[in-house]
């Protein structure tokens, strides 16, 4: 079995794969007989392979990683929490039985606050994968060793860690280190086929598009008496902003991610409005439970996006966009369509069957560390998560936010250097619950 | 109206229902205390058929063979495909306490001590949408089971998935050919596939039931029966076993999955076609371990339920509701 040459062979088959994506790498081109060659020389070195974040998508990551390349081991791992990674490590282990792929000594198992930092110290690839609020200070510490990257997004819960990541993004291409983001969109075939069909001038310029992810919410994880405030904070992370940056980053930032891509820019302002109507509770932290939030480009298209997390409400997560001479739409089961202004198909693409894009993740980046080349997806992953974080200035203060001035701004919301004995940035009101973002008085600057 | 919100109605052919344990039984519609949402239960008499497929049968797979007789007792089915509105009220959560005035005494289990399904990240529809009438799909085995077990909890019934011989003799209704109706070229009156989805899954009971009055058991979405998948089932059947055979499941995968999908060309749809699940319904699930409850590739794959008239012991309800206590 060699998946990384089936990737690479699949790679090939498409002629289109390379265009207008980041994913150009020297070598790609060539007949497979010679690229099988290069391969078997390259693939002599063992990679190791730190997880940092051993989550349900960290552990995921970890998989994926050590399936998309014959030589790669897992050495060392960090979480916050001892039973997380115990619980991943163990699963890992069942998984790759047998494979000798999975060697993390137990000298090599940090837990804690400074436990990313150890690991990394023993890889030549880490994945980031803790609650993104982290991301930023995990990114600068790889970067800075020498260490190639996947890391899950949002990069970023705010714009200090945003300004942290596009500045890493810098040196990481300078150093020539191999950089995912996890917007695998990005590594999805209809959205690459129709980022190549936009760029062949399918549907002449997009003027305004509608963005989604609505659905009934995510996991809440329920506060245990023994717990501290932070821990509590720490283990129920999705409904707090320092961690999570609420859901319309942590999530919708994909459909965003979109329409940056799609329009080919990032927006000049937003303005929006959002709340929290039926997602109500002490579990529920202090994040929104719907945004609407209208991006505006410079060329001045705009796109509106809706996120809601509202059980029994109309569930759809996709894209729609309106062009100069056609009509777009894609979806994440692996459609796209495209209608002419007469409203008739003009063109469809179903890939149900197409490659596991979480899997293209890492075929991609351990073919790219193999064959010397570079994937930086850092700056537009740090841009994406920009444009999510003034969708949320936006409907947190009911103003318009332009991207000039949001991203100047110092208002950092994790704090450094934490341990356990440290105060959480946000504090439980009297009555148990948290303090709610609200229009017109929250200031986001 | 597929859904009957006519409360007296309910009440009567409830009362009918409960009559009719051990007597000739009769449709009814099962109600869920704190909704309006019912399900209607079609009564299928006890009957011999062949199951499996004859040798005639130029479209059959290895697998269908040989066709053996099977012994059935009765048993109520679904009439619709299980939706998503109607598994919501079990993934939601918010009705467990409410007590239905009329409880069946057949399964006495508290509703919410029964494990809940985890709510899904994505859009588990995958943009085919989640409204009144649209049935649910990428639910795993596990899932449609411990939705059956809420509902009985919830009903004092017991509900489980139909086994596959139950399966296809519903489907069957007394029919020896292909499909449950006369002729193939008809098939686009009586299923959604390949041919006339477009590309999605549609509203249950949109096209005409078979015989016993069951709608859509030939496409719109598969479905998950009871039985593990074995390829030899058939081969290997003894004749002690001819009588409400099972095969209960050893494994996650694979498991049997009836009567094909909007996806499928018509082959697929044939009474006796069998189709094994895989792990590959998970491969885009991102975390590790993958969900236990949703497939993240199977929008072709729901459910549907049959209720029986003696209940297992309790002993034995593991076998079909999956595992008590779920990681």
């Amino acid at each position: 079995m060699n998946d990384f040459n089936e990737s690479a062979k699949k790679a090939q088959s498409r002629r289109n794969f390379c265009k207008s994506t980041s994913l150009l790498v020297g070598g790609m081109m060539l007949p497979i007989s010679q690229m099988q060659g290069m391969v078997n020389v390259l693939n002599d070195k063992k990679l190791k392979l730190a997880l940092i974040g051993c989550g349900g998508r960290g552990t995921g990551a970890a998989a994926q990683a050590l399936k998309a390349d014959e030589n790669v081991e897992l050495v060392a791992m960090a979480d916050a929490f001892e039973d997380r990674l115990q619980s991943s490590l163990k699963n890992l282990l069942k998984e790759f039985e047998g494979t000798k792929k999975v060697k993390v000594k137990d000298k090599n198992q940090f837990v804690g606050f400074d436990a990313a930092r150890k690991a990394m110290d023993l890889a030549d690839v880490v994945i980031l994968t803790t609650p993104p609020g982290f991301r930023p200070q995990h990114f600068e510490y790889a970067i800075k060793t020498g260490k190639h990257v996947f890391m899950e997004k949002p990069v970023a819960t705010d714009v200090p860690g945003v300004r942290k990541v596009l500045e890493m993004a810098r040196l990481a291409k300078e150093k020539k280190l191999n950089v995912v983001v996890g917007l695998q969109r990005r590594y999805q075939n209809n959205y690459i086929d129709m980022a190549n069909k936009i760029d062949q001038g399918a549907v002449g310029q997009i003027v305004s598009g509608q963005v989604y992810w609505n659905g009934g919410g995510v996991w809440v994880r329920k506060r245990q008496p023994e717990q501290s405030e932070l821990e509590y904070q720490m283990r129920n992370w999705y409904y707090f902003n320092w961690l999570c940056g609420d859901h319309i980053l942590e999530q919708h930032i994909h459909n965003i991610d979109i329409a940056n891509w799609f329009v080919g820019d990032y927006p000049v302002s937003a303005q929006g409005m959002g709340g929290r109507q039926v997602r109500t509770g002490k579990d529920h932290g202090e994040i929104f439970d719907h945004h609407f939030v209208e991006f505006k480009y410079a060329n001045g298209a705009v796109v509106s996006s809706q996120c809601r997390h509202q059980p029994g409400t109309m569930y759809k997560v996709g894209e729609v966009f309106q062009g100069t001479k056609g009509f777009i739409e894609t979806n994440d089961a692996g459609a796209t369509y495209i209608k002419g202004l007469d409203g008739k198909e003009v063109y469809k693409y179903v890939g149900f069957n197409d490659p596991n894009p979480y899997q293209q993740e890492h075929n991609r980046l351990f073919e790219s560390i193999r064959k010397g080349g570079v994937i930086a997806d850092a700056e537009h992953g740090a841009k994406s998560t920009m444009t999510a974080i003034i969708g949320r200035m936006a409907t947190y203060s009911g103003k318009v936010i332009t991207w000039d001035e949001a991203i100047k701004s110092d208002l950092a919301l994790i704090p450094e250097n934490l341990n356990w004995k440290s105060e959480p940035p946000v504090k439980p009101l009297a009555n148990g619950s948290y303090e709610i973002p609200t229009p017109g008085k929250t200031k986001v600057i | 109206m597929k859904i009957s919100k006519n409360s007296s109605l309910i009440l009567i052919t409830f009362l009918l229902a409960n009559l009719s344990i051990g007597q000739k039984s009769e449709n009814y519609t099962q109600s869920i205390a704190g909704s309006d949402l019912t399900i209607e239960m079609i009564s299928i008499p006890e009957g011999n058929f062949a199951m499996g497929s004859k040798d005639s049968d130029n479209n059959a797979n290895s697998d269908e063979f040989p066709a053996g007789e099977v012994k059935i007792s009765p048993f109520w089915m679904s009439k619709y495909e299980i939706t998503w509105e109607l598994f919501y009220l079990y993934l939601n959560r918010e009705i467990d306490g409410e007590e239905n005035k009329s409880k069946g005494n057949e399964v006495t289990l508290e509703a919410d001590a029964i494990s809940g399904a985890t709510i899904p990240y994505v859009d588990m529809s995958l943009g085919m949408g989640t409204g009144s009438g649209l049935p649910i799909v990428n639910v795993t085995h596990l899932a449609a089971s411990k939705f059956c077990e809420w509902l009985s909890a919830k009903t004092g019934h017991f509900y489980r998935l139909p086994t596959e011989a139950e399966w296809e003799y519903a489907c069957r209704a007394g029919s020896e050919t292909e499909y449950s109706f006369e002729t193939a070229e008809s098939i686009g009156d009586h299923a959604w596939y390949k041919e006339n989805s477009n590309g999605t899954y549609h509203k249950v009971g949109e096209k005409k039931p078979n015989a016993w009055g069951l709608y859509d058991m030939h496409g719109n979405v598969a479905e998950l029966v009871l039985d593990g998948y074995q390829e030899d089932a058939y081969k290997k059947r003894k004749k002690k076993n001819r009588e409400n055979p099972v095969v209960f499941p050893e494994s996650e995968y694979p498991t049997v999955v009836r009567g094909g999908s909007w996806i499928d060309d018509r082959k697929q749809l044939r009474s006796a076609m069998r189709l094994p699940s895989t792990p590959d319904w998970k491969r885009r699930d991102p975390q590790f371990p993958k969900s236990k409850w949703w497939h993240t590739d199977a929008p072709f794959v729901g459910f549907r339920i049959v209720r029986v008239l003696t209940p297992p012991d309790q002993s034995e309800y593991e076998k079909y509701w999956g595992p008590k206590e779920i990681e």
